[in-house]
């Protein structure tokens, strides 16, 4: 029945309705999350989060109502502005890590916003260009175009953040047939970064690479540009460490083992964890988890909402979320498979890849299996740029499958 | 469009890769919850309920302690104690920076407190303890700051005399890491009060009754949210209210009247029980500085103060005990040595007495002449006194001493109860002094109480009480009890009962009759009977010392004060009049009739019963 509405620019009413359908729940999770018996920020938090919706929809609405030629021509300004409001930022941000901008009314995080910006600027350049990208050298577009907001999210610092433009990249590459091998080439400094802990690992790494450029024959350039880019990052790994602030060295030294600091870092973790353990099978029902109601449960509202979800519907509300997430994702999905229009299905593609990524590192924090990286869950964290952004995405997407 | 229909053939691929990816990294995610919430929901379950569950210990209430009329020398009051409850060791350790200046929480203190908390990071850290009105409206004002902070009312120690009966109650405090670890404090946790000194450490296992348990569910601040029910609940257990023999009016009165700037300390027994009526040291502290921790810097103060507050004079100082020792020495001397108490010596006074080339010196120095011992003790004459110390020889002075059981202790019921010094044997100065290189001549500072002669009030209390009443000796003890008053020293006076009657009336002139040391004090209603003390110290002038009691011929109260250097040269004898003027308030306060004729009663009719 949704499927046979005709909404002018809604080509997926499905979708939009999954989308509208999940934020009405993330809002009645921010309710919940709110409902503490201690005097807690997140109390009546979910009305905001309700005005954001509003903007939200209007939002998603405008940019439905876009041609993706229009669309496409906007892509640079979108880019242009992200990157002037992330310079913007480092300068006059406020809020725990200066990563906010006031903005009359609310206040708006330009790293949400510039993940749009550069979608829009990937696809826009990948989309355009005659054929896959065959040569690594090539790349350097795309690459400055990831690299720019890459960096200044890194400043603000915000790793998190800034690890998904690098996903985006990888993503936007993905999508538009860039070979797999040439990923993992582009992709190795950062693995090199990773492995530069144990120069023992690192260098197996570096072997298994150059045996691959010796089987793929590359140009000379490129090869000695890839071999000095691993030598580059892997020697600076441990600067780079040094160089990490207290806490976020501390969230993923947590990781490893929550319990070496139970009362500090570790704190967050294991309280996630307690709260979708006890959970257990049915949970403790809508607004009555003990662990959020007592305010053992930080961050609730946002980063730890879903913490909030396995606490009071158990395992069956889990899978059910989980459901919801993997149909919207193959939703998402899907409008990028099905439109011939390269720059079209690229932003399907990368606002899938947005979604997948903050999902899995979300969740995953939740549940203890990544590192404390603050990223928000979809629709359902409260905060009202990125749902603003999400929707403004979405609108897009719904024009993509409109097109299509 | 070879490109396009290339580039179709490779999304298609790729899009099944993607949609697979959403498959597996969700499926991944969702082993992470089953994991958790399938099968080690018990864990965390349990992890959850101790997360929000706590044991709060509910104090129990110590006993109060009472004076002999029943008004309270230690009772509780609600007190405040401001704890900081469980969490991040940041939010720990700002929350004290917040608090520091306003709970007056030196470095030292937060620093203790932060390593208490990584000792246990589970427990409620006891920032303050009795925090005053100001503290408490301060938090509880702002509220929303102070959100980790818990105020929570628990009894608190006080006394409501405070210096007056300070050593005699001691102190509670904060239980040490020290005495957590002695077996006696089995059951005791970190941070619970326990007495530290006095009759608060003496009955802390009957004062501090049993703390009891409550459940409660806390929210990540630590903030109750609701008790469990009162059926899981533990109650505590009352400590046992003491009953002293002390009257705190006589406390609050040697208080008021002891000499200003001096030090000393008076004791009063009820010489037919050996309940102790008054314990009184000075110059003294205030117990209730203690209450929740004294701050260091008062503490130091009382520690190295030079007249050692915290001393208690009564139980812990010995002092060399002068002519009040005379009594000891008569008796020693009708027991062993003939002695009689109309005995001359050979000697008159002229103010001294040779021994070989060296002069020992009568504290007259144009001498007291020819005297028997009634007069020696109403005169307080040493010629006499050395000579009977000669008569009784050394040897048997030691062994008369140690049968009197001086230079042990009384077993008052005080933890810290000092025994006094006399030497047992000959062996003895041997030790101290190298065989050979001392004379019999310490037999004659001995009998004078001088030379290596130290007692404690409680000891010569003791002893003039036995003295009094001719029954064995009492065991001084502060609480009202009928086996302590039942209980009698393992040593008797061992004296014809004409021959202590003799010596009491011989105590009785010393107050009673003009030209008796105490003349100037006697009492006008009730005959105090007793012996005044001038010991020579080497620390400066010499102590004033009284023993006695009264009425002497049916003693009610049996009294001993020591005034260090209270009796200079030619100055009156600071502990004579303190003494009688408390001995004359006990007395009225027990509404004693007066005696229509306060003296001597000349022992003349016992002695011709004794002798028809």
């Amino acid at each position: 029945m949704i499927a046979r509405l005709r909404i002018p620019g809604v080509g997926d009413p499905t979708l939009l309705a999954l989308v509208l359908f999940m934020t009405g729940l993330g809002i009645a999770m921010i309710y919940s999350a709110g409902l503490v018996d201690v005097p807690s920020l997140a109390t009546g938090i979910w009305v905001r989060q309700l005005y954001w919706f509003g903007v939200a929809i209007v939002a998603l609405a405008v940019t439905s109502r876009f041609s993706l030629r229009f669309v496409e021509w906007l892509a640079p300004w979108a880019y242009g502005i992200s990157v002037l409001l992330l310079i913007l930022v480092l300068f006059i941000g406020t809020g725990p890590n200066g990563s906010w901008l006031e903005l009359g009314p609310g206040r708006l995080q330009p790293a949400e916003v510039a993940k749009l910006g550069t979608i829009l600027m990937l696809a826009r350049v990948l989309g355009g260009a005659p054929g896959p990208y065959e040569r690594l050298l090539e790349l350097w577009k795309p690459a400055a175009i990831t690299l720019v907001p890459f960096a200044l999210v890194l400043l603000q610092p915000d790793l998190g953040s800034a690890m998904i433009f690098g996903a985006l990249l990888l993503a936007a590459l993905f999508w538009s047939g860039v070979p797999l091998f040439k990923i993992f080439l582009l992709a190795s400094p950062g693995l090199s970064l990773l492995l530069g802990f144990n120069w023992i690992a690192w260098g197996v790494g570096f072997l298994v690479v150059a045996a691959g450029l010796y089987v793929h024959r590359l140009f000379i350039l490129e090869t000695v540009g890839v071999l000095l880019a691993n030598v580059f990052t892997g020697a600076f790994t441990l600067r780079i460490w040094d160089s990490l602030a207290d806490y976020q060295r501390n969230r993923l030294l947590v990781f490893l083992d929550p319990d070496i600091d139970p009362l500090g870092a570790g704190w967050h973790l294991i309280q996630s964890k307690v709260a979708i353990g006890s959970g257990g099978f049915i949970g403790a029902g809508f607004a009555n988890g003990p662990q959020k109601r007592l305010a053992f449960l930080p961050e609730q509202h946002t980063d730890f909402i879903f913490s909030v979800v396995g606490e009071e519907f158990g395992f069956i509300g889990v899978i059910l979320f989980l459901v919801l997430f993997a149909f919207l994702l193959w939703r998402v999905l899907h409008v990028a498979s099905s439109m011939d229009d390269r720059f079209g299905s690229l932003i399907a593609f990368c606002l899938f890849a947005v979604l997948l990524t903050h999902i899995v590192v979300n969740l995953g924090m939740a549940v203890g299996m990544m590192p404390v990286i603050g990223l928000p869950l979809p629709l359902l964290s409260y905060g009202g740029s990125f749902l603003l952004v999400l929707y403004a995405g979405f609108g897009i997407v719904q024009r993509v499958a409109w097109e299509a | 469009m070879k490109g396009d229909n290339e580039h179709r053939s490779i999304r298609r691929q790729r899009g099944r890769w993607a949609a697979r990816a959403i498959f597996f990294c969700l499926s991944v995610v969702a082993a992470g919850f089953i994991n958790l919430q399938i099968f080690s929901t018990d864990l965390y379950t349990l992890r959850s309920s101790e997360n929000r569950l706590r044991t709060i210990t509910v104090p129990a209430p110590r006993g109060t302690i009472y004076d002999r009329h029943g008004r309270a020398i230690a009772d509780n009051v609600p007190g405040y104690d401001v704890s900081m409850l469980p969490g991040p060791r940041d939010s720990i350790s700002a929350g004290l920076d917040r608090l520091a200046e306003r709970l007056e929480l030196s470095p030292e203190r937060r620093a203790a407190l932060l390593s208490r908390n990584r000792d246990r990071p589970g427990e409620a850290l006891v920032v303050r303890e009795n925090a005053n009105f100001e503290q408490v409206a301060f938090i509880e004002e702002r509220r929303p700051r102070f959100r980790r902070i818990v105020v929570d009312q628990r009894p608190h120690r006080r006394y409501p005399a405070g210096p007056s009966i300070a050593h005699m109650i001691g102190y509670v405090g904060e239980i040490s890491q020290e005495e957590l670890d002695r077996p006696e404090y089995a059951g005791y946790e970190s941070g619970q009060s326990v007495g530290k000194a006095g009759l608060e450490q003496q009955y802390e296992h009957r004062l501090a009754g049993r703390n009891g348990i409550r459940y409660a569910e806390v929210n990540a601040l630590g903030t109750v949210v609701r008790d469990l029910g009162v059926g899981q609940a533990q109650a505590p257990v009352p400590g046992d209210d003491l009953h002293l023999g002390i009257d705190l009016d006589l406390q609050v009165y040697a208080d008021s009247v002891f000499p200003e700037g001096m030090r000393g300390g008076v004791v009063a027994l009820d010489p037919a029980t050996g309940e102790v009526l008054l314990l009184y040291s000075h110059p003294t502290f205030d117990p209730n500085a203690f209450i929740g921790g004294i701050p260091l810097d008062l503490w130091n103060a009382l520690r190295e103060h030079p007249d050692e507050p915290l001393l208690d004079r009564v139980s812990m100082a010995s002092y060399p005990p002068g002519s009040t020792w005379k009594l000891v020495m008569s008796a020693i001397g009708m027991k062993t040595a003939d002695l009689a108490i109309d005995t001359y010596q050979t000697d008159t006074c002229d103010g001294g007495l040779w021994y070989h080339t060296r002069r020992f010196r009568c504290w007259l120095s144009r001498g007291h002449g020819r005297l028997n011992l009634s007069e020696a003790i109403k005169h307080s004459c040493n010629v006499w006194f050395y000579q009977a110390g000669q008569r009784i020889g050394l040897d048997p002075l030691l062994a008369g001493v140690g049968e009197f059981g001086f230079g042990r202790r009384t077993g008052i019921d005080l933890p810290s109860e000092r025994p006094g010094l006399f030497p047992d044997s000959r062996q003895w100065y041997d030790d101290r002094l190298g065989r050979g290189r001392w004379t019999e001549a310490v037999v004659w500072n001995l009998s004078i109480g001088q030379g290596e002669n130290e007692q404690t009030l409680l000891a010569m209390a003791q002893f003039y009480a036995a003295l009094a009443t001719g029954r064995s000796p009492v065991i001084p003890h502060l609480v009202r009890d009928e086996m302590l008053a039942q209980q009698r020293a393992d040593w008797t006076l061992d004296l014809p009962e004409i021959q202590r009657r003799q010596l009491v009336d011989a105590l009785a002139r010393v107050v009673n009759e003009p030209g008796g040391t105490a003349y100037g004090n006697r009492l006008a209603r009730w005959t105090l009977a007793g012996k005044t003390g001038t010991a020579q110290n080497p620390h400066g002038e010499p102590h004033s010392w009284f023993v006695g009691f009264a009425p002497a011929y049916d003693p009610r109260i049996v009294i001993a004060a020591v005034v260090e250097h209270g009796h200079p040269d030619g100055a009156p004898s600071l502990a004579v009049p303190l003494a009688a003027g408390i001995v004359d308030r006990h007395l009225e306060a027990l509404g004693l009739p007066p005696e229509e004729t306060p003296g001597v009663r000349p022992t003349e009719a016992l002695r011709v019963q004794a002798g028809g």
